[in-house]
């Protein structure tokens, strides 16, 4: 991947300033609903986001996560709700006064323009002074290690750099807050993971900027974001730190969506509140696992166990084990995947390179320590009462 | 075959016409008749006034027909795909029905007189420019800024409503946005579209014809007169080998810019 340049750094050290100069301010949706007729593609929508953080909005297709951002930018006006920057009621404001950058999935660079003409649009608009665009320009490409080719073309250029381009052209404007819609799902995957580093590392430089970063990719989202807002059917469903939704996850929704995950209806035997420890019953067998919320004796709750915490090989004391058929063996490289079954649900096990890995059909046990399973809330385990965990997608 | 079949019904009747032009009646080829018509200040003034109507009607067909593809593409309202459709059907019309429609609503006996002069209570009707160079011009404006239109639209729906909306977010107001973002990808479809205005206006017969504004004579008119009301069957020929020139330039012309400006994707019609 291109590299910071020289006099990058100038951007930098200009960050800071610029914040002293005027914070930045975060977004706050506040009930937001936004529908297109009679249909609502947005329910209800309330979201605080700091200044400074990068606010993931991750979910799949029709899960209200682009129409969230758009109702930011001002391309859609909500039927209820209000929506803030900072201190300010942007709701019916015109997008071109809200000063916010915005990268879109396929770059949307103007095709007449050359490099440092997109880049020098914003400026130019906002009626900047020529010297200071030439100047703001030149730093900007910088910035993405782009300065190189200020006089292309758009489609001259690799889709990457066109990203990155159109990331330079988001930044030029020093926007409050930069909105970023599925930027990496146009490039490959190659392209796709040093954009990301890319991304991180502007991140690093501008840490005063606040980041809506949209996307249906969970190992971006888990990658840039401080906080994830897991979306579904137009409604946000949890909100959370990347690590909390992924080593605790308050939803089966989430614990599905936000990494891969194995679900298996179990029966609380015992709560232990000051350990946050539940005993529970898998078949014939006992189990203890992590409970961050209530759970009472008897009830039927879903358990969630990443495939990467389960191991072929025994834990030390205390550790859980459950036994199954292994029903498929995949070499993945870096990895084995085995799937078992297990009390007749599908169980995925992510194992390290397997020097000989078990036949089909063969029993196998597997191992995993207490806090590595996690007893999902009571609303969502209630609704899985009595169903098994279905096979799992496999997502990563 | 095709090629004599082609050759016998359109180039044949064009030699004809480019033979009596030089030869006349009778008589060794000569460049006599040429001299004598485009000497005279009466076809100087047809061909200048022809030039005249084409370039203004071009112009306000450039101009309207932006502004109602802009209105259509971009500005949501209920039927719009309907007026998207209507301008298909006024491409189908023929040209003097707008110039007939034209003598209904503004004529010296139309609706619109006849409703200002209910209003203003005089009787002398306040509408007086159709039977001049101007009602033909906005006759013309009229029907040919469909073909403006068409292409415009085509170009229009092949736009990124991202770019529009970037363009937005950075701060550009819609003004802004219509001079530096959609004008510069309408450049191809407004090329083709106005040279065909142009050729076609440059042509157009049927609405001088049939709006019979005094003192309006362009060449198609000419060529008519000279042919048909005054039997000088070889100075008709003389103006229709000088109009053919006209548009077979100006044609060549429209291919040109269409091929530099790439518009071949506008070129719809």
């Amino acid at each position: 991947m291109l590299g910071a340049e020289p006099g990058r750094s100038a951007v930098a050290n200009d960050a800071p300033r610029a914040a002293s100069a005027r914070r930045q301010p975060g977004i706050r949706f506040e009930g937001v609903t936004v529908a297109y007729g009679h249909t609502v593609a947005l329910e209800d929508l309330s979201l605080d986001i700091e200044p400074g953080e990068v606010m993931a909005l991750l979910g799949p297709s029709g899960s209200g996560k682009t129409t969230a951002l758009r109702a930011v930018a001002g391309f859609v006006t909500p039927v209820r709700g209000r929506i803030f920057l900072g201190d300010t009621d942007v709701t019916e404001m015109p997008p071109h006064r809200r000063g916010i950058g915005m990268v879109v999935q396929q770059y949307a660079l103007f095709p007449h323009m050359r490099v440092e003409q997109n880049v020098a649009f914003g400026l130019r608009a906002g009626g900047a002074p020529r010297g200071e665009i030439a100047t703001r320009v030149r730093e900007c490409l910088q910035l993405v290690g782009m300065a190189a080719y200020a006089s292309r073309y758009p489609q001259e250029l690799s889709g990457g750099q066109q990203q990155r381009v159109a990331i330079a052209r988001a930044l030029a404007i020093r926007p409050k807050v930069l909105l970023l819609d599925e930027p990496l799902s146009a490039l490959d995957a190659q392209l796709r993971s040093g954009m990301l580093n890319e991304i991180a590392r502007l991140h690093r430089e501008l840490p005063d900027v606040t980041i809506l970063y949209v996307t249906h990719d969970q190992i971006e989202a888990l990658t840039l974001a401080d906080r994830i807002a897991v979306m579904n059917e137009s409604r946000l469903v949890d909100v959370g730190s990347a690590q909390t939704l992924y080593l605790q996850p308050p939803s089966r929704f989430t614990a599905t969506f936000v990494g891969n995950a194995n679900l298996l209806a179990v029966t609380v035997e015992q709560f232990d509140d000051t350990r946050q420890q539940a005993r529970v019953r898998l078949g014939s067998r006992t189990l203890q696992v992590a409970a961050h919320t209530t759970a009472h004796p008897g009830e039927t709750r879903m358990l969630c166990i990443r495939p990467h915490a389960l191991s072929l090989e025994p834990h030390a004391a205390g550790g859980n084990t459950i036994e199954g058929t292994l029903t498929e063996v995949q070499w993945r490289g870096s990895a084995h995947r085995l799937y078992l079954e297990v009390e007749g649900v599908e169980m995925c096990v992510d194992s390290k390179p397997l020097r000989a890995p078990p036949p089909r059909g063969q029993r196998v046990s597997v191992h995993f320590a207490p806090h590595d399973a996690t007893l999902l809330a009571a609303a969502n385990g209630a609704s899985a009462a009595g169903e098994h965990a279905e096979p799992l997608a496999d997502k990563l | 075959m095709p090629l004599a079949v082609l050759f016998g019904i359109f180039f044949y009747p064009l030699f004809f016409i480019a033979k009596q032009s030089l030869t006349g009646d009778a008589g060794p080829a000569t460049l006599a008749h040429y001299t004598a018509l485009l000497s005279s200040s009466f076809f100087h003034a047809a061909l200048l006034r022809t030039i005249q109507i084409a370039v203004l009607s071009t112009i306000g067909c450039l101009v309207l027909g932006f502004v109602l593809a802009l209105i259509v593409s971009f500005v949501p309202f209920p039927g719009a795909r309907l007026v998207s459709g209507f301008i298909d059907t006024i491409l189908a019309f023929p040209s003097f029905l707008i110039a007939l429609s034209f003598t209904f609503l503004y004529g010296s006996a139309g609706a619109f007189n006849f409703i200002l002069m209910d209003l203003l209570h005089t009787r002398e009707p306040p509408i007086d420019f159709v039977y001049t160079k101007w009602g033909v011009i906005l006759a013309e404006i009229t029907f040919y800024t469909p073909f403006v239109m068409r292409p415009l639209l085509a170009a229009f729906s092949h736009l990124d409503t991202a770019l529009i909306e970037v363009a937005s977010s950075l701060g550009a107001r819609p003004l802004r946005i219509i001079r530096e973002i959609i004008f510069p990808e309408a450049v191809p479809a407004l090329l083709a579209g106005g040279s065909l205005c142009l050729l076609l206006t440059l042509n157009e017969f049927g609405i001088v014809l049939f709006i019979g504004a005094k003192g309006v004579i362009t060449l198609p008119m000419v060529i008519y007169g000279k042919a048909i009301q005054e039997f000088d069957y070889t100075a008709g020929c003389v103006a229709a080998v000088v109009n053919i020139v006209l548009s077979v330039g100006l044609y060549s012309l429209y291919r040109y810019l269409l091929s530099r400006t790439g518009g071949g994707r506008a070129s719809v019609l």
